[in-house]
């Protein structure tokens, strides 16, 4: 909308901004092409070769698609990421629906709301150092309280069936409040009326909360899933404070496999092939729950 | 779970909607209620669950390795000391910290803590600015690749940070800046989808005649977004602004890449590499809380000045 009618106007621009608009838009452009679009196609360009980061790529076509088919441990990672992903969303969510339905019915004091999200605001590697101490076999508090109810010692960052609930429950931990203040967003969407109406027909806080709050926020619970799933694939921090994907591979995760095949053993190839799998994972995984959800959609109008 | 043995614990005036049974409460001095009482206490252990570690961290900080071996449930810090922290900020001599249960590896926390402000700063501050500019040329501007770019941008947020990170490594190292503050913050300084389109959201709300009346005084576009469109969207500009402040202070596994020495460590990398030193028979819990202090109170600080404006910038109207 430029004014080119008054005189004191100093500007002669025409109607068309795409030369001011090009400039703005200039840094962002560079910085999304440098560092977001280029090492998108690079990357999956990086995983048809064999790269070790001192001689240039050299083109190797399927060989590392064909190599991670027949890679146990790949397989093994895809089964540690997946037991991480369904043990932590199934909790996190469940505990997060249950902070942001009791918010919502008792308080929604600032304070409250805070305090729950506190975990979320200091870092993966502070929140693994914490419960590496608080879980310690020999002189953490957990383990200590558990002697006092009478259960021997339990190495949860060492023995090996323990370490993958552990750091998917230590991520519960950190992520709820978040996800609680999500789902208490959502719940402010629902209209008084619709409590109401369940009150006239006499139905108790159970019936109301299965009949009328959670069809009512099954969307915006989708969408707190399709984020919550696609974050939860990421996990790497914990992983590599905490057991560095031991014992012998046991938390090796996805993202710590791809870490420890580029920076360890410096097969650039290989690794953008893996990145490149969790990728389509991650695309797969996304379209499912659209899916899905879509499919629920239409629940109760 | 059956339903009837919870119907009976909640009175069915509970399902009162939540303002009403304010008032009510608030008039009449409402009678007690099971339901409630049984929530409240729910939700109590919920806080302390949350809020238990972070005391926990402090309470070992303050302590001496060999009394947290001697009480290791005693609530109060046993033997409270300030020893630890000397440790972390490197004013305690090798022998003295190998003394205490530390490593007697020299270690410099000032360095990592200034480190982190310097990239959280760098990233905050470009990522930012520059998401603004073109946050204003997709809501204000008319021109012809408006759509097409934005539609790219948009698609930008579908990928995985994560998958980026290994040939951008590449880049960086291409670039010359590895185990460079500089190489840390670069990728996300410039811009990131989501900034843009959050931005973009507030600017289109900002009516379109200011901008034409202030034309008409002589302003120019340029003027426009640095004198109207800017002072404007300060509260939402401030929210992004300390989200992503903490988000990049919080970042580990790109820091880790690109770092190799203490020049560019940050304060998470910093605290993972005190981690992996401290002795493996015995480790330094009170070193390493104290690190684990210094590494979280900063967020938390800013946490506590800013809580409103974060408690309520989480939610769906920036997504949708």
């Amino acid at each position: 909308m430029a004014s080119t009618l008054t005189p004191p106007v100093p500007t002669r621009r025409p109607k068309d901004d795409t030369a001011l608009a090009l400039a703005f838009i200039l840094p962002a452009l560079l910085g999304f092409v440098a560092f977001l679009l280029w090492p998108t196609l690079r990357g999956i360009y990086l995983s048809f070769t064999s790269y070790n980061l001192l001689t240039p790529p050299k083109w190797v076509g399927l060989a590392n698609y064909q190599r991670m088919f027949v890679d146990p441990i790949f397989w093994n990672a895809v089964k540690v990421t997946l037991e991480y992903v369904i043990i932590n969303i199934a909790l996190q969510t469940v505990v997060a629906l249950l902070i942001a339905v009791l918010m919502d019915r008792l308080t929604k004091s600032t304070l409250v709301r805070g305090l729950v999200l506190t975990p979320y605001l200091v870092s993966n590697v502070v929140v693994a150092m914490v419960f590496l101490w608080i879980l310690d076999a020999q002189l953490g508090i957990g383990n200590q309280f558990l002697a006092w109810l009478g259960v021997d010692p339990i190495g949860f960052f060492t023995e090996e069936k323990w370490v993958i609930p552990t750091i998917a429950l230590v991520n519960v931990w950190r992520h709820m409040g978040y996800t609680a203040l999500l789902i208490f967003a959502g719940l402010q969407t629902i209209p008084q009326t619709a409590y109401e109406a369940a009150k006239v027909d006499g139905a108790s806080e159970w019936k109301t909360f299965w009949r009328i709050t959670l069809p009512l926020l099954r969307p915006i619970l989708a969408l707190v899933l399709i984020m919550t799933v696609i974050g939860s694939f990421q996990v790497f921090d914990t992983v590599a404070v905490t057991t560095a994907g031991g014992p012998v591979n046991s938390s090796r995760v996805l993202q710590h496999y791809i870490y420890t095949m580029a920076f360890g053993r410096f097969q650039f190839g290989y690794a953008s092939a893996l990145s490149v799998a969790l990728l389509v994972l991650l695309m797969v995984i996304t379209v499912i729950q659209y899916r899905l959800t879509r499919a629920g959609e239409t629940d109760l109008n | 779970m059956s339903t009837t043995t919870v119907t009976d614990e909640f009175e069915p005036e509970a399902v009162d909607s939540y303002e009403s049974e304010l008032l009510a409460s608030a008039r009449t001095g409402k009678k007690f209620s099971w339901g409630k009482a049984v929530a409240w206490l729910v939700m109590g252990v919920i806080l302390l669950i949350t809020l238990f570690p972070f005391y926990w961290i402090l309470r070992t900080a303050l302590s001496t390795n060999p009394s947290l071996i001697a009480n290791p449930t005693q609530f109060t810090p046993p033997d409270a000391s300030l020893d630890s922290f000397r440790r972390v900020f490197g004013t305690q001599t090798g022998e003295a910290a190998l003394a205490a249960g530390g490593s007697g590896q020299k270690i410099d926390f000032w360095k990592y803590l200034l480190n982190s402000v310097v990239v959280a700063t760098l990233v905050t501050a470009g990522q930012v600015f520059f998401s603004a500019m073109a946050a204003y040329a997709f809501s204000r501007l008319k021109w012809k690749g408006r759509d097409f770019f934005y539609g790219l941008f948009l698609a930008g947020l579908m990928v995985p940070l994560i998958f980026t990170f290994l040939p951008n490594f590449v880049l960086i190292k291409q670039l010359g800046l590895l185990d460079n503050l500089l190489g840390i913050a670069l990728p996300t300084m410039m811009m990131s989808p989501f900034a843009v389109f959050f931005l973009r959201q507030f600017f289109s709300n900002i009516p379109m005649e200011l901008e034409e009346a202030a034309l008409l005084d002589g302003s120019s576009k340029i003027r426009n977004f640095f004198t109207l469109i800017l002072p404007m969207s300060s509260a939402p500009i401030a929210t992004l602004g300390i989200l992503t402040y903490i988000g990049a202070w919080n970042d580990y596994f790109w820091p880790l890449m690109v770092s190799y020495t203490d020049t560019s460590r940050v304060l998470t990398v910093g605290l993972a590499i005190f981690r992996s030193q401290t002795p493996q028979t015995g480790p330094d819990w009170a070193g390493l809380m104290a690190a684990t202090l210094v590494a979280a109170l900063p967020m938390l600080v800013l946490f506590a000045l800013f809580a409103k404006r974060i408690v309520n910038s989480i939610g769906f109207s920036g997504i949708k």
